[in-house]
Formats: C-alpha cells, sequence, structure tokens
C-alpha cells in the first residue's frame, strides 16, 4: 500500500531522448467561486519526431497544459508550479522575452478554431511571414518566398495570389492549412496542435490528419496533439495520454491504451463510442453522471463517484487515497494488475466487438 | 449507363411495409441573396435544399447524415415546417402541409416535435424546467389527467431525471442534463414524429452515450419515428433503421443501414465512410479503403451543374457536368436503395488495390515518401 501512495509528482529521471519534459505541473486560477485546480500535478514526455496524444473531456486540463507549455497563460490569475523542460530549457521560469523568442520559432501551436486564430485585419500572407521574420531576420521578400513555398507544401492552390488574401476568403478547410503553414515557417521542434481538426467536416479532416502525418515525417517536429476523439488519436499518436479532472489517469503507447485499456475512465470512453462496424443492438454503455467540478474535485481517485468499480477495491481507497501513476506503461487506479486485467477480459472487451 | 436503371424512384424511398407517416417530393428551399444599391435586388439564392425526395414510416427512425453546409438542418426545419419551403410537397399522414396556414398547422405541430443541437441556447434560461416542459401542454391546450404538473414530473423521470427537479433553472444543470430536458419538452405532447438535429454533436463524448441510449429508448418504447440529422456516422448507424446521404442541398444516397454502410455505391458516400476515423482494436481487422477528396464543399450558391459531386469525384466524366444523376435503384443494388450516380463504386468498403488520393499537396508528400 505504501508503494501505492506515493505522490504521483516524484521526480523522475528524464529519459535521454525526452525532449520536452513536464513534471508534477500544477496550474490554478484564481476565480469569484474559488479556485480551479486545472491541471494538478501532470508529468510527461515527448521525444523528438514522436507524437504524443492527449485526450480527455472538455474540462480535463489538456488545453491549459499546453497553454502553459507555451506561456499563453494570464499571469495576473494563474499559479504554475512543476517544471516544464524544452529541450534544456526550463520554461516555468523563464521571462517573457525568453519565451516570445521561442514561441513561433522553436515551439508552435495549430489552435482549434482557425478563423478565430487567425487575424482578419492582416492579409494570410503577412501573418506567415511575420514571426518567420522576427525569428531569422530575414527580409520581406525572403520571407514571402517561404511563405508560398509553405503554402503549397500544405495544398493551398495558386499560392502565390492566395499570398494576398485576407483569412475571410478562405473556406475553413484552407484557414486550417494556412494555420498548419504558419506554425511550420520556423520550423519549429514542437509542434502543439490544439484539437486542429474538430471544427472541419469528415472529409476535410481526414486530408488534414494526413497532410500532418506527412509533414511530420518531413519536417520531423515533436507533436503534442490534444482532441476528445479516439478514432483520431489511434491514428495520430505514437503515445497517449488519458487526462481526466486535470490529471493524467492512464499512459502508455497508443495500442495499448487503446487495446487493452487499464483505466475504468478509458474503459469507458471506449465502450460509450459507437463502432462503424459494432453490433447496433447492442446498446451503448455510457459512463454515469458528468464530468466533475475543478472548484471542488472529489477526494481520492477523482473518478470514483462516477465507477463501477470502486466495490472490488478493499476499504475506502478510492474516496480517501490518490492513486499515482508512475512512469511509462500504466494507470492512476487501486485496482490491482491482475483485477484490472480479468475485469477488462470478462466485462469491457466484449462490448468493444 | 442507360441500362443499369431498374426501377423508376416513383415509389420515394420507402416500400417497407409499415405505414407511411412523412412523405416529402422535391423539398427545395432557396434563401435569396439581396444586394446592390439604392435598391436592394435579388442577385442569387443560396440553395440549401434542392428537390430531395424522402418518406418516414410510422415508428420508424431514418437518419440523415451530410458535411456542414449541405442542407440536411435546413431539410429538418422544413419539415417541421420552421421554414416556408421554397418548392415541394411535404405530406403529413395524408395532408398536404407544404404551405398551410398557423391555423391549418396548429394540430399538426404538436405531433412533429424537434430536439436541436444545443441545449445552452434551445432552453429559456429564465424559465424553470417546469415552464419549459409544461409550455408546450398549455399553449396546445392540453389537460392531462392528473395535471399538468404531474405530468412533468413523469416526464422528467422518463428522461431520467429528478421529478424534484421541477423548480430548478436550466444553468443548473451539465449539458447532457439540459438535452434530456430538451427531450422531455419534445415528449411532453405524445408525438408522432420528432426532429432531432444533431442532438449529441455538442456534448462530451462519455455523455453523448447517454443521450443516444435516451432517445434509442425512447423510439423503441413510445412508437415514435425520427427523423435523426447528424453529421457523426457512427452515431447514425446505431440509430437509424434507414439513411439517407446529402451533399450540396441533395439526397445522393438512401438506403436501408446495411446497404449504405456495407454496401454504399455512391462514391461520396464511400469517401465518406473512408474518411470517419476508426479505432483499431486489433491487427486483423480488414483493412478499410482510403479516400482523400481535394478541397472543400463547394459553395451552394453557384453548385456545379450535373452532378454536384462532380468536382470532387475521381470518376467524374463529361456526362457528370451536362447530365444530373437521377435517384434510382440502379443494377447491384437492392431493394430501396437508391443511389444519383452515372459511375457507381462497386458495393464494398473494402481495400482497394491503391488508394483514392486527389489532394494534390497529399499526394505529392506521398510521392517523396516513396521515392525515398
Amino acid at each position: 500500500m505504501t508503494t501505492l501512495t506515493k505522490p504521483e509528482g516524484a521526480p523522475a529521471p528524464t529519459g535521454p531522448d525526452s525532449f520536452l519534459s513536464v513534471r508534477d505541473l500544477k496550474v490554478q486560477f484564481s476565480t469569484e467561486d474559488g479556485i480551479v485546480k486545472a491541471v494538478d500535478g501532470l508529468s510527461f514526455d515527448v521525444e523528438r519526431g514522436k507524437t504524443l496524444g492527449i485526450v480527455g473531456e472538455s474540462g480535463s486540463g489538456k488545453s491549459v497544459t499546453n497553454l502553459t507549455i507555451l506561456g499563453l497563460h494570464n499571469p495576473m490569475s494563474t499559479t504554475v508550479d512543476g517544471e516544464i523542460v524544452l529541450d534544456g530549457k526550463e520554461l516555468v521560469t523563464a521571462t517573457e522575452k525568453e519565451l516570445e523568442q521561442l514561441r513561433g520559432n522553436k515551439m508552435a501551436m495549430i489552435f482549434q478554431d482557425p478563423l478565430t486564430a487567425l487575424s482578419p485585419y492582416y492579409t494570410v500572407g503577412r501573418q506567415l511571414s511575420e514571426p518567420f521574420m522576427k525569428h531569422t531576420g530575414a527580409s520581406k521578400k525572403e520571407a514571402k518566398v517561404r511563405a508560398v513555398q509553405m503554402l503549397e507544401k500544405v495544398g493551398i492552390p495558386q499560392p502565390k495570389t492566395r499570398f494576398d488574401d485576407y483569412p475571410h476568403q478562405f473556406s475553413g478547410g484552407m484557414r486550417q492549412r494556412a494555420m498548419i503553414a504558419m506554425a511550420l515557417m520556423c520550423d519549429p521542434d514542437l509542434l502543439i496542435a490544439d484539437e486542429p481538426t474538430t471544427a472541419l467536416d469528415v472529409t476535410v479532416q481526414a486530408q488534414i490528419l494526413d497532410l500532418l502525418k506527412d509533414l511530420q515525417q518531413e519536417f520531423g517536429s515533436a507533436i503534442i496533439f490534444i482532441t476528445h476523439d479516439l478514432g483520431v488519436i489511434s491514428n495520430m499518436a505514437d503515445d497517449l495520454l488519458v487526462m481526466y479532472a486535470g490529471r493524467a489517469v492512464e499512459r502508455g503507447t497508443v495500442k495499448e491504451v487503446l487495446r487493452t485499456p487499464q483505466h475504468p475512465y478509458a474503459w469507458g470512453l471506449l465502450s460509450s463510442m459507437p463502432r462503424l462496424d459494432g453490433d447496433i443492438d447492442e446498446a451503448l454503455t455510457p459512463i454515469p453522471g458528468s464530468p466533475p467540478s475543478l472548484l471542488n474535485p472529489p477526494s481520492g481517485c477523482p473518478f470514483h463517484p462516477r465507477c463501477a468499480f470502486t466495490g472490488e477495491v478493499s476499504g475506502s481507497l478510492c474516496t480517501d487515497v490518490r492513486p499515482s501513476l508512475g512512469d511509462g506503461r500504466g494507470s492512476a487506479c487501486h485496482l490491482s494488475a491482475e483485477q484490472k486485467q480479468t475485469i477488462f477480459i470478462d466485462k469491457i472487451q466484449p462490448r468493444l466487438r | 449507363m442507360s441500362e443499369n436503371l431498374t426501377l423508376p424512384a416513383q415509389q420515394g424511398s420507402t416500400g417497407t411495409s409499415t405505414e407511411e407517416l412523412l412523405r416529402v417530393e422535391g423539398l427545395t428551399k432557396h434563401f435569396p441573396i439581396y444586394g446592390g444599391f439604392p435598391i436592394k435586388r435579388k442577385v442569387g439564392a443560396v440553395q440549401a435544399v434542392d428537390g430531395i425526395d424522402l418518406s418516414i414510416g410510422v415508428a420508424e427512425s431514418v437518419g440523415m447524415v451530410g458535411e456542414s453546409g449541405c442542407g440536411k438542418s435546413t431539410a429538418g426545419r422544413l419539415i417541421t415546417r420552421l421554414l416556408e419551403p421554397t418548392g415541394g410537397k411535404i405530406t403529413y399522414s395524408g395532408q398536404d402541409i407544404s404551405h398551410a396556414s398557423r391555423k391549418q398547422l396548429a394540430p399538426v405541430r404538436s405531433e412533429i416535435q424537434m430536439i436541436f443541437q444545443d441545449p445552452y441556447s434551445s432552453l429559456n434560461p429564465r424559465q424553470t424546467v417546469g415552464t419549459i416542459i409544461k409550455s408546450p401542454m398549455e399553449v396546445n391546450g392540453i389537460e392531462p389527467s392528473g395535471g399538468r404538473e404531474k405530468r412533468v414530473r413523469e416526464l422528467l423521470e422518463l428522461v431520467g431525471l429528478n421529478p424534484e427537479h421541477y423548480n430548478r433553472f436550466p444553468h443548473e444543470f451539465s449539458g447532457g442534463q439540459r438535452q434530456r430536458i430538451g427531450v422531455a419538452r419534445a415528449l411532453a405532447l405524445k408525438p408522432k414524429l420528432i426532429v432531432a438535429d444533431e442532438p449529441v454533436s455538442a456534448l462530451d463524448v462519455s455523455i453523448q452515450a447517454q443521450v443516444v441510449n435516451l432517445l434509442k429508448k425512447v423510439q423503441e418504447e413510445m412508437g415514435i419515428a425520427f427523423l435523426f440529422i447528424a453529421h457523426d456516422l457512427a452515431i447514425v448507424r446505431h440509430f437509424s433503421q434507414r439513411v439517407a446521404v446529402m451533399y450540396l442541398g441533395k439526397i445522393v444516397e438512401v438506403g436501408d443501414r446495411d446497404s449504405i454502410y456495407n454496401r454504399p455505391r455512391h462514391p461520396y458516400t464511400h469517401a465518406l465512410l473512408s474518411a470517419v476515423p476508426e479505432v483499431a482494436m486489433d491487427d486483423e481487422t480488414e483493412a478499410r479503403e482510403r479516400i482523400r477528396l481535394a478541397g472543400d464543399v463547394p459553395s451552394p450558391i453557384h453548385p456545379p451543374s450535373g452532378c454536384r459531386f462532380r468536382t470532387r469525384c475521381w470518376k467524374a466524366q463529361d456526362k457528370c457536368a451536362s447530365e444530373e444523376p437521377p435517384l434510382l435503384q440502379i443494377s447491384g443494388n437492392r431493394e430501396n436503395h437508391l443511389t444519383a450516380c452515372h459511375f457507381p463504386e462497386d458495393p464494398t468498403t473494402e481495400a482497394r488495390d491503391e488508394d483514392v488520393v486527389l489532394d494534390p499537396a497529399l499526394k505529392a508528400l506521398e510521392a517523396d515518401a516513396k521515392q525515398d
């Protein structure tokens, strides 16, 4: 039991390949209603050239984590604890000036809604050139050449004329392509994609996802891919982190987590999702209840009010003690490894067929 | 290719032995665009829905899928007569309601109800849950035995909410619970047809299944016909017995669930199905075909001539531009499976020898990768 109560944020040695390493990150907002613990003790690593997927429902802290990595949170109302190390550089304590040199250069972001993320006042070309000129000291002419080249790479027809268009003259899919081009202008080592295809239609989404995958092979950036769609993540990511109520509840490679999930929340997500080849007469198995408020998260395991398996754990562990998530493959749950396996094979797997 | 045609589509799309509840023929809605100065004139029209035929049987659930802007929501609003159709005919239980007046519609309105997409904006924030669910009964002057309040409490219980929440306001509920309130309101008048316009797309993944199960229970137990409009193909498959696929204001393919999902014929249906991201549960599942279209859906203000999908189709030929394909049961289709295509695909979703990749950027990147 002592091993179970070990705090999650115990400093772990960062792997030799880890390019971005987040350790025991805590992000809190003070609001009128109280303190919101948006992220509570989160640790993960991203390797170069690999994609880390983060899945979770709205309010699980996945977007906040990534805004914090980029330093885009409001410093007046936010407290950040823990460590974020990007390629040997500590970001939590970095000054605004240092962050400015990294943003758009070493790390870039693709936002969910390209219409609100692009400025309506400036042409797409100008928005693409600006960070390139700032970070590399290139002239306007050089920046234009690079921008046109990038627009062509992401599949915008007639990039030379489109360079002078405004965002409203682009369609939804093209705007998202322009955003990707903008993020890739300075050849960043880390790309954060926050629900990049949620606002798009399925056929366009499929195009954009394949494009991102192919571009990653060419540019070799590390990608953090945030989404709530398990199908999307299964096609995109190498490693997967499942978040719930500001904490990571399960971690592993995509295949491990999606095929042999260990955490009851991951079981719930997978069995509540209809599949194209699933059994139609079988009712979906939803997760009961609704996601907790982060103002007053449940004690112990944050998932226990919605969990169907608390009865299998002895005593009041689930309500009192917060389960830990170690490094590597694992899940933050008090069920023993054997219990997880038997429950998964007996009760969960048949539903996923 | 005309020898392919075997049956004219006079039967509409039904044919099931069940009684027909609603039927639309050539339903059209064009939203005018005004421009010019100083006198504004009509300069064009958004052809949101352009001649669709569909029928819904008693207690049948019909799904309608398509991408945003294809007119599926407009079609739903036309059927509930929240919009006045530009052309075509809507028949409900044998009665023509396409241009019925407010007064004529009153009895029909209580039988056709709607569930809206966004549970945050479709409930009045100043009214309590009780008032919201009660108001359809008040408007229609219905006095159930035991009083309206009792009926509201029954409804709340039916949709899985606590009847004691009668006096609470919508903001006290979560998204999934609000959508349940919307369902309870739609059920208040014991409707025969419910048009559900993207009822779960605003909800979290873990909540979606709760609402889908509730709607399915309601549909099966109370025998209500559903028109289920959604862009999520997996959810529509789970819910609907028959499915219509829309593209740019037209129905391009309609048929029973198995025909659409396992034996699709229209290239667009193939593309849609192949674009759905699915969790690969094991390595043995047979590979699905991979089709990546180029570009976005064209504007419904100036839709392409002939077949509307031809600008993004890999099989398009001259005929597609000049001649609009009718919605027919083409040879090889099962009964009641209608497809509007001159050059239909094989009825399978298995992987092809070569992927169809039309997107120029993808093509270039993948050609590069192959060379390396």
